[in-house]
């Protein structure tokens, strides 16, 4: 057949060679590639959190029995969440810092909720690979800095759970959280 | 010779002509594929590798008939493989051991390579096939060592699906579809016992390409001259009954461990459930990933040590280019010799340190042996295949043996 012989068949080409046959060829790929991109996308997709793992992502709880200078762990998305109530000395240190010498700069204000500063509540996932950092239970070691020491490969926080040494790039993690009354929180 | 063909003759002639299945077999690894004379025992290590991707695949069938892929009942699914199953333990412990020995036997079987040279031409695309089996291996014992849902479990999953959080932009979103949540669950479990029971079958797609590539130029050997067609041997029966010989002192060693040490190659800790909220004091790989974790860690900037922990396996994949000598085998080639074996001991000082917390000595031995594996490729290699003067290659592999028997 002779439309099976393009090359001796006197197909109108363009100014740079392209003939109506390769236009053809090269929008039906491009076609095909995108349709089976959006076919794909549904099995892809299905590995994201599914509905029912989203759902949880609320917690609340209660810092009435927190006493200042004592830290606990409660639990968000199956995750710890540090929530430590900072001595006056302790929010002073971390408030002294020049931020010259932070890694990922940020001062300790945009870290706390204005009028709660004595309440740190931080993500317990340290940001290089996602161990769980030291220095909430009482007798744990709390790092150069203070605040808390991840063993994993040795990053040290400091007492607004900023990165000060090791190989974690970032601060902890500020969750979003919100105070329902003076003393309930909600994260999530 | 009687000419009247038996009839079982006559059907599998039938067969044969209708599904070559048989030839095909002949062909790849039989009495038809010629082989140099002179493979020494190390060429049995690519027959090994098949026999132990067999045995992984045959154990994990039957444990995953009795193993439970869910965060409140994995863990104690395989206490009951192991004490209430029949024979539980013992399969469960060669397909434990048995990982950490398609390990061995395939770190025998690249370093193998590296010393022959057969990674040179015409056998890159044999190589290639060969590190991306290598890679598909690494995937899967990671994600076969979750399964049992051990501290060790938890926490190397949670470090090892970090790594992709180093990416830029893009990194959080993979991590959290990699999870397919928000850390380490149950959906993460489950999608790694459904990898976990894929990949092997891929690995055997990709070993029929590794073999279909080894066979378009042959095997290389310990000279690493080309074999002429006098100097091969039929694969079967000359290397058959070397391979299987090999197998036996293989079996020998392996059972001692899976009978006497089942635990020895082990970390205990994933004896222990896995807990979310408590990080063990020192996380370690197992054995088999640990110079890469040494690398991982050697840097102090995440993306860095990322990319210098994959980097140092992707390599590999350049080698051919990278090494610009000729000549094929190191028995020939004497600087290099010096310089392969220092780099092996450079993997095994690597391995020590990935197994120490990253701090004080190990750190800093770490830091100088992760800089010597790069500067090995990327220097070594092409300058002293530029500037060696390889001693002189034989005419052919027979003549080597006939000059030496004179
Ligand atoms: C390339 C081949 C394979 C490798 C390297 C491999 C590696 C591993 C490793 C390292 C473990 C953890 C063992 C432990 O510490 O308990 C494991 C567990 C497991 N594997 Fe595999 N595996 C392979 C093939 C398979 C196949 C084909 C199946 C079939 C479904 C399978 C099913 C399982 C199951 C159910 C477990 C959990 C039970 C246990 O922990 O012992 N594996 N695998
Ligand atoms: S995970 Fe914390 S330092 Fe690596």
């Amino acid at each position: 057949m002779a439309n099976m012989a393009p090359a001796h068949s006197p197909a109108p080409s363009g100014a740079d060679g392209e003939t109506r046959r390769d236009f053809l060829l090269h929008t039906t790929v491009a076609f095909g590639a995108v349709g089976a991109g959006m076919a794909v996308w549904p099995l892809i997709h299905s590995m994201n959190p599914a509905a029912d793992t989203l759902a949880l992502s609320t917690t609340e709880f209660s810092l009435a029995t927190l006493q200042e200078g004592q830290a606990i762990t409660i639990v968000w998305r199956g995750k710890p969440v540090f929530v430590r109530f900072r001595t006056k000395e302790e929010i002073e240190a971390a408030r002294a810092v020049p931020m010259s010498e932070l890694t990922d700069p940020q001062a300790d204000d945009v870290r706390v909720k204005k009028g709660k500063e004595q309440y740190l509540i931080l993500e317990g996932v340290c940001t290089h690979l996602g161990c769980i950092p030291l220095g909430t239970k009482p007798m744990d070691q709390r790092g150069d800095f203070g605040g808390w020491f991840c063993p994993c490969h040795g990053s040290h926080y400091d007492m607004a759970g900023r990165i000060r040494k090791g190989p974690a790039p970032a601060n902890l993690k500020v969750p979003p959280y919100t105070f329902l009354d003076d003393t309930t929180v909600r994260v999530g | 010779m009687s000419t009247e063909k038996s009839v079982w003759q006559k059907a599998f002639e039938w067969h044969e002509a209708r599904l070559p299945l048989v030839s095909f077999v002949d062909n790849a690894v039989g009495s038809k594929y010629p082989a140099p004379k002179n493979l020494n025992y190390f060429w049995n290590f690519g027959f090994l590798a098949g026999f132990v991707l067999v045995l992984m695949i045959m154990t994990g069938i039957v444990l995953a008939m009795n193993y439970v892929p869910h965060k409140d009942m994995a863990f104690d699914s395989v206490e009951r493989i192991m004490r209430d199953v029949n024979y539980g333990w013992l399969i469960r412990y060669m397909h434990a051991n048995g990982a950490s020995f398609f390990f061995i036997v395939i770190y025998i079987h690249i370093f193998r390579g590296m010393y022959y040279g057969s990674y040179k031409a015409p056998r890159e695309v044999l190589w290639w096939m060969g590190i991306i089996i290598y890679l598909a291996m690494m995937a899967t014992a990671f994600m076969g060592y979750v399964l049992p849902w051990g501290q060790m479990s938890f926490w190397g999953a949670t470090v090892i699906t970090n790594m992709f959080s180093a990416i830029p932009l893009i990194g959080e979103p993979i991590v959290t579809w990699l999870w397919g949540g928000f850390g380490v669950d149950n959906p993460t479990l489950n999608r790694f016992f459904a990898l976990h029971y894929l990949l092997p079958f891929v690995i055997i797609g990709l070993v029929v390409l590794h073999i279909w590539a080894l066979h378009i130029p042959g095997s290389n050997n310990p000279l690493g001259i080309e074999a002429a067609p006098a100097d091969k041997i039929p694969f079967h029966p000359y290397y058959t009954i070397k391979d299987v010989f090999g197998l036996g002192v293989f079996l020998i060693v392996f059972f001692a461990i899976v009978f006497w040490l089942p635990n020895s190659l082990g970390h205990p800790l994933n004896y222990v459930e896995a807990n979310p909220l408590v990080t063990p004091p020192h996380i370690v790989p197992e054995w088999y990933y640990l110079p890469f974790y040494a690398i991982l860690r050697a840097i102090p900037d995440k993306l860095l040590g990322v990319v210098a922990m994959f980097g140092s396996i992707l390599i590999l994949f350049v080698l051919p280019w990278l090494d610009t000598s000729r000549v094929r085998s190191a028995t020939f080639r004497p600087v290099f010799k010096l310089f392969f074996w220092l780099f092996f001991a450079n993997g095994l000082v690597l391995g020590w340190c990935g197994s120490q917390l990253a701090e004080g000595l190990p750190l800093i031995i770490g830091r100088i042996c992760t800089f010597w594996y790069f500067f090995h490729f990327f220097v070594i290699v092409p300058v002293v295949g530029w500037m060696e003067t390889p001693r002189p290659l034989p005419a052919s592999i027979g003549s080597s043996v006939l000059k030496a028997a004179e």
